[in-house]
């Protein structure tokens, strides 16, 4: 997702605090208040009168850092020491709607971007109304006041934020209140320890399945196998006359069990017998998906991105290969849970989701109360990677509730639950046709086909065939060719899908980053300077590759068993290159090591960008090794880590990161270092091995990683 | 009834002694800092130690638990515990940090016998804790920082 510059002006709202005090609350909006749509602010903050400053976060943190990069951003203009700003997550509230993609959301890698300029005004405008407070009450000009530390000097006099917050909130609102110049930032920019870090080291931090309430009783869920099944019967026989257990209550689709404790209730659910009408999608197998996406490719689908006549330039010959990726599970490690209380008032949910208002809504629905009776509080999350985008387990612990009135409910899945009833990254299929002349690409086809995410989760997101989240890597492909035709083709296959970190941008990048390999061995070229003689209009683009390859010390020629793998985009605003050295032969391959190149702009915590790429690498290590779902007679094959390996540490290459600030704004960098380590790894085999792999998991094609 | 000498103090639970110790421990004990990853032993969220040895506790009943030394996260003071904990904070290891506590137990009781671990030796310990976000590089330098640290200040 690219987030367009706006023009938007920001609007804060300031007001006292019973006992003295200050609150903050400032809109993210181009929209100016009117007497419609009155002000509503979108983010808060507080300045208690004992001088400590609240910032309620409207964005989950689920490892990303943003409740450490968000507070930076306040602090550097608030003037206050970020170590001492206490963060709270906020409750689902159409308040905190992230403007970048219209609704209480965290994803599309915008959190920083979206709150770089607002966040930091707001920051601005306190500080001004604390010097304006402290400036009259010493007599003296505001401009001669020094604000920093949660402090305004003047010569001998000194208050603190606190002592002036009930002062300063009376105050006139400043308008366009001047921002630092990036030269002087004390905060952004600079080594700063996680807030979330040390809590997290000691088991310390509260996630979703760690709430307790009182009286609480826990759910664990029998679910059909196949998706879209019913149920036709269940045979409680004594399952509910366990010692322990509270109520088996039937939603249609599965049977959940209500015990006293979870073990109680897991072993209850097993006990349970039930039939099932699986439903259409009883017979759905991984061979009939492909075949049902393959068959698409005649369709005309939608133009993502176009220049010259790549039909005419490609009709007297073409190189042809098609590409695959196979659906992957989110495998969140804390798997999917809710807990729901359902009283004559209305509901309240505690979850680790990444769209509290969509939690809102689903629970409210579920309840048949309105989306206002339902309170919604995060917690941290144990990974998103966009599957808490989804809310299905609070639609259930909501219903489960609904049954055992009055009555906390935690449901917690299991991991074959999580892994079975995941919305899964789509299976697609690339069709890729080139031409090279003179040492250089003259055309390029390339079409995309897979099923809709935006279509099942936002359908009015797509129009006229166009899904916004399919086109990333084809609408923002940064070379420059004079031919070129990139399409997208959505074609259901009855498996539900959903945004998996980076979404489209990994699929895209596989195709697009292995076939631009083959059309260089095709002109009989290096494929890093084929690549940077396509980038002669990017120089952004053109840096990070370059560096990428000379701190990895790629050469195309490294030597017997040994190999580099490269590949390159801009993704969420970020310009980003990587480079992975192999060695082993056609048998077995090693990662020998990853170097990654990011240009985000600015890095408003420098650390936790490395973070996010080290781990981004390990990420796009899942699609590229072993893991993948795949379907048996409308069942997913997989079921726990066994089956569905995730990376583990002897796996995972030492990753080197760069970073190239360019200055700006910042560029999004949750989602950046995924996409490029498939095509990465695959170039890489390719050069060592002779073998070009075209589908993911690269174990499917033949290779073993060492 | 069954006792368990847990956190260094003596401890009554009522549950059915097939109840995981993680289940104990989150359920009947409200200790939450040990986690539920897998059920399967495959992912060591939920690693504590048992007489001093890394185990998942999602694979212990309660009945194997009986009478035996436990320290859960919320209990780990040890002298390596805290050098641990705190190369964890200098080299700013959690993302999500819901691994971080089966982590930091695994990296503990790896330090408590073998004070000078190599990268091997570190691998061979800690590969059965998966981190999703994908912190290992992080880790392992935390490991070996940890080690220099109990090596230099005895």
């Amino acid at each position: 997702m690219t987030i367009p510059p706006t023009t938007r002006r920001d609007f804060l709202k300031v007001s006292a605090v019973i006992g003295g005090g200050m609150l903050l609350g400032f809109r993210l909006d181009a929209s100016a208040p009117t007497a419609a749509a009155p002000f509503k602010a979108n983010a808060w903050i507080s300045i208690a009168p004992d001088g400590t400053v609240t910032f309620t976060c409207g964005r989950s943190e689920m490892g990303q850092d943003v409740y450490t990069s968000l507070s930076m951003l306040l602090s550097e203009e608030l003037g206050v020491d970020p170590r001492r700003v206490t963060v709270l997550h906020a409750p689902a509230d159409a308040a905190y709607v992230n403007t970048a993609i219209g609704a209480q959301i965290t994803g599309g890698s915008t959190s920083i971007r979206e709150a770089w300029e607002p966040l930091r005004k707001a920051g601005a405008t306190a500080r001004m109304m604390l010097v304006s407070a402290a400036a009259t009450r010493w007599g003296v000009p505001a401009s001669d006041c020094v604000a920093a530390n949660g402090m305004v000097t003047h010569g001998p006099h000194k208050a603190g934020y606190g002592e002036l917050a009930a002062a300063a909130a009376v105050l006139p609102v400043p308008r366009d209140v001047p921002l630092k110049n990036p030269g002087t930032f004390t905060v952004i920019g600079k080594p700063l320890p996680r807030l979330d870090g040390a809590i997290k080291a000691r088991g310390k931090a509260v996630y979703g399945i760690d709430i307790k309430r009182p009286g609480m009783l826990y759910a664990a869920l029998v679910q059909c196998p196949v998706f879209g099944g019913k149920i036709t019967s269940v045979d409680e026989a004594g399952v509910a006359q366990r010692a322990g257990v509270r109520a088996v209550v039937n939603l249609g689709d599965g049977v959940a069990v209500v015990a006293t404790h979870y073990w109680t209730a897991r072993q209850a659910a097993e006990a349970l017998r039930i039939q099932w009408d699986e439903g259409p999608a009883a017979n759905l197998g991984t061979d009939a998906i492909f075949a049902t996406l393959s068959a698409a490719r005649g369709r005309p689908g939608f133009v993502a991105k176009k220049a010259g006549d790549a039909t005419a330039a490609l009709a007297s010959g073409a190189i042809e290969a098609e590409y695959r990726c196979q659906m992957l599970a989110h495998a969140t490690l804390e798997p999917q849970n809710c807990t729901a209380i359902v009283t004559p008032g209305g509901v309240e949910v505690w979850a680790s989701v990444q769209f509290p208002q969509g939690a809102q809504g689903t629970a409210a629905a579920v309840a048949g109360v309105k989306p206002e009776q339902v309170k919604v509080n995060c917690t941290f999350i144990g990974g998103g990677f966009g599957r808490r985008l989804e809310n299905d387990f609070v639609g259930q612990a909501v219903a489960i509730a609904k049954a055992v009135p009055n009555t906390p409910i935690q449901l917690i899945w299991n991991r074959p639950d999580d892994m079975r009833h995941d919305f899964y990254r789509p299976p697609s299929i690339h069709v890729m046709r080139g031409a090279v002349a003179g040492g250089s690409v003259t055309a390029l086809s390339g079409t995309l086909i897979s099923p809709s995410i935006t279509a099942r989760a936002f359908p009015s997101f797509v129009v006229n065939g166009n899904d916004p989240f399919m086109v990333e890597g084809l609408a923002n492909l940064t070379y420059d060719i004079p031919n070129l035709e990139l399409r997208t083709i959505i074609q259901e296959v009855g498996v539900r899908v959903g945004f998996w970190r980076s979404v489209s941008h990994a699929l895209n990048a596989f195709a697009v980053e292995s076939f631009v390999d083959e059309l260089a061995l095709a002109a009989g070229k290096d494929p890093l300077g084929f690549r940077l003689a396509l980038l002669s209009k990017m120089p952004r683009q053109q840096a990070v590759l370059e560096r990428a390859a000379q701190v990895s010390g790629y050469t195309a020629t490294p030597g017997a068993g040994r190999a580099f793998g490269i590949a390159s985009m801009e993704c969420y605003d970020t310009n980003v290159a990587l480079v992975c050295a192999v060695s082993g032969n056609a048998e077995r391959v090693k990662l020998e090591r990853v170097t990654i190149c990011a240009d985000c702009g600015v890095a408003v915590h420098p650390d936790q960008v490395i973070a996010q790429l080290q781990g981004g690498v390990v990420t796009g290590l899942i699609q590229s090794l072993r893991s993948k779902i795949t379907f048996v007679k409308g069942r997913v094959e997989q079921s726990n880590f066994n089956d569905f390996q995730l990376p583990r540490m002897h796996e995972v290459p030492p990753v080197q990161v760069e970073l190239i600030q360019s200055g700006g704004k910042p560029g999004g960098m949750g989602e950046v270092g995924v996409p490029l380590v498939a095509p990465a790894i695959a170039n890489a085999v390719f050069t060592l091995t002779g073998k070009r792999i075209r589908s993911t998991p690269l174990e499917d094609g033949g290779v073993r990683f060492a | 009834m069954a006792s368990l000498l847990l956190n260094g103090k003596t401890v009554t639970v009522d549950a059915p002694p097939d109840t995981p110790l993680l289940w104990v421990l989150r359920d009947h004990l409200q200790l939450t800092g040990t986690k539920f990853g897998c059920g399967a032993g495959y992912c060591g969220a939920c690693t504590v130690h048992m007489e001093g040895v890394a185990t998942r506790s999602c694979q212990i009943p309660l009945s194997a638990a009986v009478g035996k030394r436990v320290t859960s996260i919320e209990g780990l003071t040890s002298r390596v515990g805290v050098a641990v904990q705190t190369a964890w904070d200098k080299h700013q290891v959690p993302q999500c940090g819901y691994c971080q506590s089966g982590q930091v137990m695994a990296a503990a009781s790896l330090l408590a016998k073998n004070p000078k671990p190599t990268d091997d030796e570190i691998v061979e310990a800690m590969q059965g804790n998966l981190c999703r976000c994908g912190t290992y590089p992080r880790i392992q330098a935390a490991i070996h920082d940890a080690a220099t640290t109990l090596g230099t200040r005895p």
